[in-house]
């Protein structure tokens, strides 16, 4: 059992995890962002891997995406920025990004270089269930990463359940049908998806994210699941200033 | 049919449908319908009766007598610049309108990279009074400036991709996100072989028409329904596909893919996707792209708007990789003298895109007996700026 799974073993309601995208603001502040966050109370991290071409993500994570590429940010240097603070922090890390990137990269070494810098999980919106199922299920197994699903609005009922039966740590409950930061507040139809998706109790916990900004929507979305992602608003937050002060600020005032 | 998609969405080791969950039920529904609507009688009387009449299909097959007599051989040019709205891409628009009817869709998005698949979408909208918005890179509306005009007159909203090359691949990140955000009643028109299972198998049946009428018109004119080659230009690919479709398994036909060189291969500003290229996923598919050590998409470049993106669809990816395929490359410079020369030779002024077909006109070996088609997929009124400035009229 890895680090991930171990926590919602022991952890089970308002699991408070934050996605950034490594590389920005600046190139050498990604060590620093994981360790304010740890420091902060945050339960997870999901640390993004700048791609050039971020088809699920909404304009802040594109734009943070496009300024850590051009920081310089790659995934050697993501690997070995991970690699510099691992014995300093525990908490569990997932890394974030685009299957082109696994693959560019070899899968083998891409998850190898994952479990050695202490990665728990993998979340790649767009590596298909089937070919996860079918090409990388076997290879994740070996490795011990986990590999987090989305489920979205329009996910069917079936579905669901194979999502459900195929996961192993927790289940990415999109919270409307929308890129990443696209909403600010939760509306009535996004209650009733999260009431009928709580309702199947399901064999893992659900994590809502996306549109998920602040201490009201945050809370909203631990009412019906055991925790909630805060993104891009997230990535807002630090745009300019990402020091220890900002990063408390920010995860305090969801948490007060 | 070696060269067919199979029940996964492959050709080969190319295709598949690798996109976020957000899109898995749209693309569901896409592939679980589009056949059943294609096959069906009401569709196929629908379709070729608006390209008959609206679209003026069959495109003519001309024998360029004066092109002929310069390269040798006998030349005839698959006259799409004819169609209405002036290239290839209406084939597919009409056809894809069509099937988004069916499947009750109100509202239509698209990327355009030249304007072509722009104009071609926004005018099958005002014919079927849908709402249409396409998404277009911030560079391709300032050098493609009379189809951002035709759009707007056609009724539809043209929206910047101001991201990354803002171009063709950013305008198409954009569409999927428009997608993604409005996933029930909007209907994703995809301009080329490009883009998750069933679109390039989608694309590619609604293209084949091209090769459909050059198989019935070559056997009039030279007694043979099979040429010896068939040249056309490859940005995704759509009309490549149409053009090679109903030869893919006549080993005897050579078939001819031309990309764009931009400044040239090894300039680094290039669009030659299966020179500088390397598997990976773009678009939702698993073909060839221009890419980094770590898997970041190279921003293309090509003068021609239409061609320059950095992907291939996984057909052509596979043609490729069998050799099925031959695949040459032209550069601007190149594209642009034969434009020029098709211009005072035969006095059609060909798209920029096409024009790049041509170019390879004189770096093949051509017998006299050789009946050679290069497919002519589009007209050059859109890139009248472009030819008054690199060509000095
Ligand atoms: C005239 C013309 N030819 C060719 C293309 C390239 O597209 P494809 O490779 O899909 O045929 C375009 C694209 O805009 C075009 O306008």
């Amino acid at each position: 059992m890895n680090k991930l799974q171990k926590l919602f073993n022991t952890k089970k309601k308002d699991i408070l995890s934050i996605y950034f995208t490594a590389g920005f603001p600046k190139l050498d502040t990604t060590g620093e962002i994981i360790k304010g966050l740890e420091k902060s109370g945050v339960d997870f991290i999901e640390v993004g891997m700048p791609f050039s071409d971020p088809m699920a993500d909404g304009p802040t994570i594109q734009e943070s995406s496009e300024k850590a590429l051009v920081n310089g940010m790659n995934l050697d240097i993501y690997f070995r920025d991970l690699e510099e603070i691992k014995t300093q922090v525990d908490i569990p890390l997932i890394a974030m990004g685009y299957v082109n990137q696994m693959i560019r990269y070899g899968s083998d070494r891409f998850l190898q270089a994952c479990v050695d810098v202490g990665i728990s999980g993998l979340i790649l919106p767009d590596l298909p269930l089937k070919v996860y199922e079918e090409e990388y299920k076997k290879k994740f197994d070996h490795y011990g990463l986990v590999n987090v699903f989305l489920i979205t609005p329009q996910t069917s009922d079936e579905r669901i359940k194979e999502i459900d039966a195929i996961s192993n740590s927790f289940i990415y409950m999109v919270s409307s049908a929308s890129t990443t930061g696209s909403k600010s507040d939760i509306d009535n139809s996004q209650l009733e998806y999260f009431e009928r998706v709580k309702s199947m109790n399901l064999n893992n916990p659900l994590i809502i994210g996306f549109g998920i900004s602040n201490k009201e929507t945050f809370s909203q979305a631990c009412e019906y699941a055991s925790g909630a992602i805060i993104g891009s608003a997230f990535v807002k937050a630090i745009s300019k200033e990402s020091n220890y002060e900002q990063i408390s600020s920010f995860i305090s005032k969801i948490k007060s | 049919m070696k060269y067919s998609v199979d029940k996964n969405g492959f050709y080969g080791d190319f295709g598949g449908a690798f996109i976020p969950e957000l899109l898995y039920p749209n693309v569901k529904e896409l592939e679980d319908n589009y056949i059943d609507i294609l096959e069906s009688e009401e569709f196929i009387t629908e379709y070729k009766g608006l390209l008959k009449d609206y679209v003026g299909r069959p495109s003519p097959l001309y024998l360029a007598k004066r092109l002929s007599a310069k390269y040798g051989g006998n030349i005839y040019l698959k006259r799409e610049d004819l169609n209405h709205t002036g290239a290839h891409k209406i084939n597919n628009t009409v056809g894809q309108i069509l099937l988004a009817k069916k499947l009750g869709k109100k509202r239509i998005i698209a990327e355009t990279g030249a304007g072509q698949h722009g104009v071609a979408t926004a005018t099958v909208c005002a014919l079927m009074d849908l709402e249409c918005i396409v998404y277009m890179g911030e560079i391709d509306i300032e050098r493609q400036a009379p189809n951002v005009a035709r759009m707007k007159m056609l009724g539809a909203e043209v929206r910047p991709a101001t991201s990354g090359s803002k171009t063709l691949k950013d305008a198409t990140n954009e569409a999927i996100r428009d997608w993604i955000n409005n996933p029930l009643d909007t209907y994703y028109l995809i301009g080329s072989v490009v883009g998750p299972h069933p679109y390039p198998d989608l694309v590619t049946r609604l293209q084949s028409v091209i090769s459909e009428e050059m198989k019935k018109q070559l056997k009039e004119k030279t007694g043979k329904e099979n040429p010896d080659k068939i040249i056309a230009c490859v940005g995704g690919g759509s009309n490549a596909a149409g053009a090679f479709y109903h030869f893919l398994e006549d080993d005897d036909v050579e078939l001819i893919a031309v990309e764009a060189a931009g400044m040239g291969v090894d300039t680094g500003e290039t669009a030659a996707t299966t020179k500088m290229g390397t598997p990976g996923i773009i678009h939702g598919s698993k073909t060839l792209l221009m890419q980094d050590e770590f898997g970041q998409i190279t921003e293309p470049y090509s003068i021609s708007a239409g061609l320059d993106y950095p992907g291939v669809g996984p057909l052509h990816a596979h043609l490729f990789k069998t050799k099925r395929g031959r695949f040459l490359n032209a550069t601007d410079r190149e594209a642009l003298e034969a434009a020029r020369e098709l211009t005072l030779l035969e006095g059609i002024i060909p798209a920029l895109e096409s024009a790049h077909a041509l170019a390879v006109l004189s770096k093949i070996e051509i017998n006299d007996s050789d009946t050679i088609v290069v497919n002519l997929s589009g007209r050059g009124d859109k890139d009248m700026d472009t030819f008054q400035r690199e060509l000095g009229y």
